[in-house]
């Protein structure tokens, strides 16, 4: 029961931040949407942090360091310290700069407009929105999962089927209800707010479930020395290959369109400075801590007993070793400190679909032009909310295997970057072009998503490498290939992309 | 033949394509050695590559900085007419 309190207060309290954060809300489409380009370096650092942070950062990364080793932290966060940073400095200030310019609030006003072609926004769409609903599905079902999993026998007579749990669909209604307050209230600009807030919570719940476990098997060498010594290397657990094909997967940021709204919102170019910097050290901070804890889980024994038995699903593991080795009240900080790192992701997504669809949609495909600011601001937040209560709905099919869907969206976001990369860097690419490789890309992922049996395969490499790698080359070469033998780009659209300033 | 300037922004761009190699960490692939008695040498390499990360991208912004951008963005002030003009 008392996890359950301490999650009720964090969310009331995020209820609260979110409705303080609404009152500097402007009134403006262009507020709502992206925050009036208002953003300063500390919320622009937190909010992209926070909204790259998911479920995995703290459930996953343990489980993952206890079903493979060590050797999790290098493919994952090592690559996305270095890459995540790259695509920051490389495109995410030049978009910034086009968005700032040219008046954009979302990536397909970009594409259509660099590559002279409505048709693209149509094509890019439903790719863009068929990879986030499963991301944010996997927010619901982890919070679902997870409530579940820290009040199981709390309420035995109410809940019989769940063994006494909170049921899934309850926790996913109400992490719902809760962002949507916010998010309706002030768009990004309240997400931007509750992602710092999150943030923070997650990254100072990590360190203290780190330190409480340390202290309770005997201190970070007793610990070490308990663990599985071939989880301490990497070993055979990765093969070399796939070690290195795993830096395909943070390019997905420089995709993802949530993150291109949140960079949108930024003051200046300047304001990316500290998120340059701070990012490779948040991810060192928050991943670092959850690896000990998976590798010190292959064998914690406390008066004889093993913590984690043998065969346990490794997304269970950071809840068993913080149930187990803690008490109710800080394995509540700590389920509260997941949550956090689920709805930060969760808040920036529902607003980047409600603005696609708003900007996108209805007001290019309709030229609603003449509608007043306070009427876009409704619209959007009817797609908002149809967006949440088509995801909640989702959720109560349970798909099981939504969990190992994760990185199968990180990998079309991952392979797309070309055409983002191309738009920005190469004049000589074409409308042709990028639209054939985005189809490329389209159809190659899909065919290897179906080979994988839909992400069932959780281990399905090809020639050792991750499938990423060859959605990559088939939407590079394409894109190469197919820009060479069509019509160049006209010169008011390169003089527009290409100033001489730049 | 043109000769090539190696100024401090190459310098950065080249510390950054080295930094992409060396992730690759063969040499301490089997190593099971602890560091301060309980951190794997192979992941207080990763430690250490991410807080490198963090100081080659504050190279980045002291010797490779995109100040143009600033001034092209500023050229156009993103207004409600320029957003209609984009839709």
């Amino acid at each position: 029961m008392t996890p359950l309190i301490i999650i009720s207060c964090y969310l009331i309290l995020l209820f609260v931040l979110g409705q303080v954060s609404g009152k500097f809300f402007r009134g403006t489409s262009n507020d709502f949407f992206v925050a009036s380009r208002s953003i300063g370096p500390f919320l622009l650092l937190m909010s992209v942090f926070g909204t790259t942070m998911t479920a995995f950062a703290m459930v996953g990364s343990t489980g993952e360091a206890y079903r493979i080793g060590i050797g999790t932290y290098g493919k994952m966060a090592s690559w996305s310290a270095l890459i995540h940073s790259a695509c920051f400095f490389f495109i995410g200030i030049r978009l910034w700069s086009f968005g700032k310019r040219y008046g954009y609030k979302t990536q397909i006003q970009f594409f259509r407009d660099r590559f002279e072609s409505n048709a693209i926004g149509v094509i890019l769409f439903p790719i863009l929105v068929g990879l986030v609903i499963p991301y944010l599905l996997i927010g619901l079902l982890g919070a679902g999962s997870l409530v579940r999993g820290v009040t199981t026998g709390a309420f035995p007579e109410i809940f019989s089927e769940t063994r006494g749990a909170v049921p899934p669909w309850i926790t996913a209604a109400i992490i719902s209800f809760v962002v949507l307050t916010y998010v309706l209230r002030g768009g990004v600009r309240s997400a931007a707010w509750a992602n710092t807030f999150q943030t923070l919570v997650f990254m100072v719940m990590g360190i203290f479930a780190f330190v409480i476990i340390s202290i309770k098997l005997g201190g970070p060498t007793a610990a070490s020395q308990m663990a599985n010594p071939v989880k301490m290397i990497r070993g055979d657990a990765i093969p070399s290959i796939q070690f290195f094909s795993y830096c395909f997967i943070p390019l997905s940021v420089a995709m993802f369109p949530h993150l291109f709204q949140h960079w949108l919102t930024a003051k200046s170019a300047k304001t990316f400075r500290l998120t340059l910097v701070a990012h490779p050290l948040f991810i060192m901070i928050t991943w670092v801590p959850c690896i000990l804890i998976g590798v010190w889980a292959t064998g914690a024994v406390i008066d004889g007993v093993q913590i984690v038995p043998t065969g346990v699903n490794p997304n269970a593991v950071l809840g068993i070793m913080v149930g187990k080795l803690t008490n109710p009240l800080i394995a509540g900080l700590v389920a509260s400190g997941v949550l956090a790192a689920i709805m930060s992701s969760l808040d920036s997504q529902f607003v980047c679909l409600g603005t696609m669809f708003t900007e996108d949609i209805v007001l290019h495909t309709f030229k609603l032009n003449r509608l007043t600011e306070n009427q876009i601001i409704w619209i959007a937040r009817g797609f908002i909310t149809l967006i949440v209560l088509i995801t909640f709905l989702l959720s109560l099919a349970n798909p099981v295997q939504i969990f190992s869907l994760g990185v199968w969206c990180f990998s079309g976001f991952g392979a797309l970057f070309p055409v983002v990369f191309a738009a920005l860097y190469w004049k000589r690419v074409t409308r042709a072009g990028a639209i054939s490789s985005i189809i490329v890309a389209a159809i190659t992922w899909f065919y290897l998503f179906r080979e994988s049996g839909y992400g069932i395969n959780r281990g399905y490499l090809i020639a050792d490498a991750m499938p990423v790698v060859f959605v990559f080359i088939a939407c590079m070469l394409t894109l190469v290939i197919v820009s060479l033998l069509t019509k160049p780009p006209s010169e008011e659209t390169l003089n527009k992309f290409f100033p001489k300033v730049l | 033949m043109k000769k090539i300037k190696l100024g401090a922004k190459e310098g950065v761009y080249i510390f950054l394509v080295l930094l992409f190699f060396i992730h690759q960490d063969f040499w301490f692939w089997d190593n099971g050695n602890l560091i301060m008695g309980f951190i794997p040498i192979g992941l207080i390499y990763h430690i250490g590559y991410s807080i490198i990360a963090a100081i080659a991208w504050f190279l980045a912004i002291k010797y490779a900085w995109p100040s143009h951008l600033e001034g092209f963005s500023e050229q156009g002030e993103d207004s409600t007419s320029t957003t209609s003009e984009a839709r």
